[in-house]
């Protein structure tokens, strides 16, 4: 099922990467240079597009993390799983923190959803929208992570305990839904990270 | 012992791999990943550009969807299932790329600002 859901998203992201296309290629206004646009100056250097790699490193990581975890509750290892549950909520939890510092510069720089001081208006518009559903979809990520990771903390899944809402028979199996979910969340950055920040 | 091989059995169903594989792999995703930014760092142009953003995102996808999320081991169906749909969304990308340039030639062509 978690499949089944994965593509339906997939559409969904597509559409938005799709209306981000259409939008640039069809303005006769020019589109503002992404990689000045999120370039930060750190210790007086001017560095192009900085927050953006480092987010995706993090991404990226918690991506590792994510793939050991399931691994582990293959193994049935209980605190090794949780463990690495919880960092890859952690490093989850940054890269919303440094997208919510992004959005707040972009803001006090003059970025709206309607216009922009740099070019064509619809880059406001395509940035908040891309990286705002992504950045929910991270959080969700995240939240669905601690409570998960929770459960395998309590040994949940060892005596199949019934799930709180559910009342179905809990099973390891779901710490590799939650690792192709948010590999899947990864894998959307991937792509957004070549055509919005790159192009 | 054959009770030991029994649970070693179960306990193998699914995805039983080595860590090293994960870290390999995590490992080449930074390797792609500080070459697609450097793509940008060296403000490198055109063709060239392109081409090598678009080889490191496909080389991460398939690294993150064939091994992180399994579908390497999965059974062909759900491979084909799951991975054809997205594909046939490059047919729309087409179609689009031909209605942005139309759009584009009509407000070239119609609502230019006056000269």
């Amino acid at each position: 099922m978690m499949w089944i859901f994965l593509l339906s998203d997939t559409f969904i992201f597509s559409c938005f990467l799709l209306s981000y296309m259409t939008a640039r290629m069809s303005t006769t206004v020019p589109w503002p240079n992404p990689s000045e646009v999120f370039a930060l100056t750190v210790a007086g250097k001017h560095i192009p597009l900085i927050l953006i790699a480092i987010m995706t490193f993090i991404l990226i990581s918690s991506s590792g993390t994510m793939a050991m975890a399931v691994n582990f509750g293959y193994r049935r290892d209980r605190a090794r799983t949780a463990a690495l549950m919880l960092v890859t909520a952690a490093f989850g939890a940054t890269f919303v923190g440094m997208q919510a510092f992004e959005w707040t510069k972009l803001i006090m720089e003059g970025v709206r959803p309607w216009g922009n001081p740099w070019g064509a208006a619809q880059f406001g518009s395509s940035f908040f929208m891309i990286t705002g559903f992504h950045g929910t979809h991270v959080t969700i990520g995240v939240i669905f992570l601690i409570a998960i990771a929770r459960k395998v903390w309590r040994g949940d899944f060892d005596v199949e305990r019934r799930g709180f809402f559910t009342s179905r028979k809990g099973h390891y199996e779901i710490v590799e839904i939650m690792g192709l979910y948010w590999h899947f969340v990864d894998l959307v950055w991937v792509f957004i990270f070549a055509f919005f920040y790159l192009w | 012992m054959p009770g030991a091989l029994a649970t070693g059995a179960t306990h193998a169903k699914g995805q039983q791999h080595p860590i090293k594989l994960y870290l390999v792999v995590w490992g080449w995703l930074f390797v792609l990943s500080t070459g697609s930014y450097l793509v940008d760092y060296f403000g490198l142009h055109g063709y060239l550009r392109w081409s090598l953003i678009l080889l490191f995102m496909v080389l991460k996808a398939g690294l993150i969807v064939a091994v992180f999320m399994h579908m390497a081991w999965e059974r062909l169906a759900l491979a084909y299932a799951i991975l054809l749909p997205p594909v046939l969304v490059l047919v729309f990308v087409a179609i689009m790329v031909f209605e942005s340039e139309y759009t584009h030639l009509i407000r070239i062509l119609s609502f230019a600002p006056a000269t």
